[in-house]
């Protein structure tokens, strides 16, 4: 049993925090983040040329064909540079639900321009409701038409087509169809832009049922939370350099322990949320009986820990953690909008109670 | 990364779950609610008979009579005791912790007198580490051990020994050079129990137990061959003995905590509350499932550190998240075990009406000591700013 990055796990992760440093410091995100899309032409096509918008997805449909495990690493690094645009709605989630809905020719049609990098797209999910349980879904296409409103769609603006999950299937519809009406929602996370997506008899393609989505759910969820631990690992970077260098009563903060202390619950809740990250990318590649359970303790756990060592982070600041200047910011809001995003840990812990402890009189033993 | 077991680690497994299967006493549980002072002999005998199947030091290089067993290795061998509840070791100190120290630092002398003793049981081996006003400043300890031509003559009080009241030897860590910066001048003595000037004392903990003792030295002389390592290098030997404590320390929690959620769930189902089971009430589901994926994080935490410790060759300032992680879960679950149980949670062992023969609110009482034994949670959360993080030292 190893539970460490193999040779290649680890050229990958370092070559992509290389990547990421070199073309999307901080100055870039941020110049990203006052855009109205976050959205770089220049930035995707590198993206395209260091494989990554392939990265899963099979070499059939013009893929990398890499595991799990690497996507999460990617997505660790991706987070840690706060990297702006529709990386994760098009290749991780809308890549993730064609692989696992649709039929192989829309298959073809689809996922090999994301993977070509010719495509941007996202999934419209969520209705009034909010509700992550994708049961609650009430948009229905009528005779290949939608009618309705889908809010917190990441990315719609940038997409070339948006994958729309329907009470009776999953649906594409092109940007440029009629009667598609989109809008901002303006929200804390600036560096991925979320939209209210209106249809009025829109034309919809149908490209497959939702029985694969439970799968595709728990990669992008999976994903995120490797996002967060990203988020995390700078903001304790971040905080920890400045407590060796600020300066209060003429020592350290640092060698405070109430300061000190704080920054050690950050390495712990960082390192626990990576472990279970790293531990759910694993199960899902294997395709392993807990694969479900160890994506929630993922998301559960990353869920809270990157608001918590958000909170710490700020504080331990003082007052230049609370400017506008300071980076941490940025990503405590990322923490908040993929906190949410999937399911929150009490969504989660639900989740893991239904499989763990049961319902109904049944427990999970005696299912 | 690969979380399969690879072939040989399935082999060790299948070897040590088929002598387990043969030899694991039938009968722990009429013994396990006893003091150890009546069920000593049982563990010590239980101890004889991992020894003779070459099973009671994995760990231990296989010329001192263990099995150069991997990290991994000694994991699986702690979950295969969890999983078939066998009885813990009667010299779990000396074959966890002084047994190595003294193969890493002792002389060929000290290994073959000491170490076959301590595998079979026959010397049970103690710690005097703290003191009464040395805790976490442990190298502020003050037990003074002067030269005498071949003999030093110890005299201190040491206070939290586990087996002191049953132990044929001790680790003792003293001061011989009281001129020293504080961490200079200790040394590592390894002292005969019977020895005159010797006196155990019991120590009633918070839970009425007395696992711990009090010792107290009187002129004791202990022969200079007894230094382990270097004179004045006792610090280095003592914190090498703590590094085991806290690299071993977790790896067989996974399976104890996971029987304690399960069992948790169980009464989830069992009691009723406004009508309806527990085991339904939201807020109790969310907390049974944050303890259960905790227990599970634990587990993936103690793999990566292994994996990082079986590339590096020694247990590293890593295993402190490890020690915070297990002691503060292991205190949130009691929690939700008493809130789970209620009006019952309080009742102790002897009460007919108490639950599970009253292991919840001996395990709420007991469990306030994790995160204090074997180096405190703050001491700990110091560890990591000051070696992981490389922030300046606080102390």
């Amino acid at each position: 049993m190893q539970f460490g990055l193999n040779e290649s796990q680890e050229f990958l992760k370092d070559s992509a925090r290389k990547f990421f440093a070199g073309e999307c410091p901080s100055a870039e995100m941020r110049r990203l983040m006052e855009t109205d899309t976050g959205y770089d032409a220049a930035l995707w096509s590198k993206l395209t040329d260091q494989g990554y918008t392939g990265i899963i997805f099979p070499e059939a449909v013009g893929g990398v064909g890499l595991g799990k495990v690497e996507l999460m690493l990617l997505m660790e690094e991706a987070g840690r540079a706060l990297l702006p645009g529709p990386f994760f709605s098009t290749v991780v989630l809308t890549g993730s639900v064609l692989e696992s809905v649709a039929r192989s020719e829309s298959k073809k049609k689809y996922l090999e321009p994301i993977c070509k990098g010719e495509s941007r797209a996202t999934v419209a999910i969520l209705e009034s409701s909010a509700n992550w349980n994708p049961d609650s879904i009430e948009l229905t296409a009528v005779s290949g038409k939608l009618t309705g409103e889908k809010l917190f769609v990441a990315d719609a603006a940038i997409a070339d087509f948006i994958v729309v999950l329907a009470r009776n299937g999953v649906f594409v519809v092109d940007s440029k169809a009629r009667g598609l009406e989109i809008s901002p929602m303006f929200s804390m996370d600036l560096a991925r832009k979320l939209y209210a997506v209106e249809f009025s008899n829109t034309p919809a393609e149908k490209i497959g049922d939702a029985a694969g989505l439970a799968r595709a759910f728990d990669v992008a969820t999976a994903a995120l939370a490797a996002e967060l631990v990203g988020g995390m690992q700078r903001t304790l970077e971040i905080t920890v350099e400045y407590a060796k260098t600020r300066k209060q009563f003429g020592k350290p903060i640092g060698m405070f322990q109430a300061v000190q202390h704080q920054c050690a619950d950050m390495y712990l809740e960082t390192e626990s949320s990576r472990s279970a990250v790293y531990y759910a990318g694993w199960a899902l590649e294997e395709n392993a009986p807990d694969a479900a359970t160890a994506v929630s303790i993922a998301k559960m756990y990353a869920s809270d820990a990157g608001r918590t060592v958000g909170n710490r982070g700020i504080q331990i600041h003082g007052g230049m953690g609370f400017t506008w200047e300071n980076d941490i910011h940025l990503y405590y809001r990322r923490a908040k909008a993929s906190e949410t995003a999937f399911g929150d840990a009490t969504f989660h812990r639900e989740r893991i109670a239904s499989m763990v402890v049961g319902s109904g009189g049944v427990t999970a033993k005696s299912a | 990364m690969d979380l399969r077991l690879t072939a040989e680690e399935l082999t060790f497994r299948d070897e040590l779950r088929s002598w387990l299967g043969a030899n694991v006493p039938k009968d722990w549980d009429q013994w396990r609610e006893k003091p150890m002072e009546e069920s000593f002999a049982y563990l010590r005998a239980w101890q004889q008979k991992l020894h003779e199947g070459r099973w009671a030091a994995v760990s231990w290089p296989k010329e001192y009579g263990g099995r150069s067993a991997t990290l991994m290795q000694q994991a699986i061998f702690w979950e295969e005791m969890a999983r078939v509840d066998a009885p813990p070791m009667a010299n779990s100190l000396g074959l966890g912790l002084i047994g190595p120290t003294i193969i890493a630092c002792g002389t060929e002398g000290q290994k073959k007198r000491y170490i076959p003793k301590i595998l079979s049981a026959e010397e049970i081996w103690c710690q005097g580490f703290s003191e009464p006003n040395a805790g976490s400043d442990l190298a502020g300890l003050q037990t003074e051990a002067r030269s005498d031509g071949d003999h030093y003559v110890v005299n201190g009080q040491k206070v939290w020994t586990s087996y002191g009241w049953v132990g044929d030897w001790c680790e003792l860590v003293v001061r011989t050079d009281a001129s020293a910066a504080k961490h200079k001048g200790l040394t590592v003595l390894l002292v005969d129990m019977k020895s005159p000037g010797v006196e155990v004392r019991p120590l009633r903990q918070m839970t009425g137990e007395s696992e711990f003792n009090e010792l107290f030295f009187r002129d004791v002389r202990v022969p200079v061959a007894n230094v382990l390592g270097e004179v004045n290098d006792g610090w280095n030997v003592a914190i090498s003995t703590l590094m085991y404590e806290r690299g071993s320390y977790g790896a067989r929690l996974h399976l104890i905590f996971k029987r304690y959620i399960t069992r948790l769930i169980e009464l989830a189902w069992t009691t009723r509350r406004n009508g309806r089971p527990v085991a339904e009430d939201p807020i109790i589901r969310q907390k049974l499932a944050q303890c259960s994926a905790e227990i599970e994080i634990m587990r993936f935490n103690q793999m990566r550190a292994f994996s990082r410790i079986t590339a590096t060759g020694v247990p590293g300032p890593e295993g402190s998240i490890q020690k915070i992680f297990w002691s503060e879960l292991n205190q949130r679950l009691q929690q939700v075990a008493q809130e789970l149980l209620g009006s019952y949670g309080q009742l102790l062992g002897g009460d007919p009406h108490a639950i599970d023969k009253g292991i919840w609110s001996y395990g709420y009482l007991r469990t306030r000591g994790n995160t204090i034994e074997a180096g405190t949670s703050e001491v700990q959360r110091n560890i990591i700013g000051h070696f992981v993080l490389g922030l300046p030292r606080s102390y």
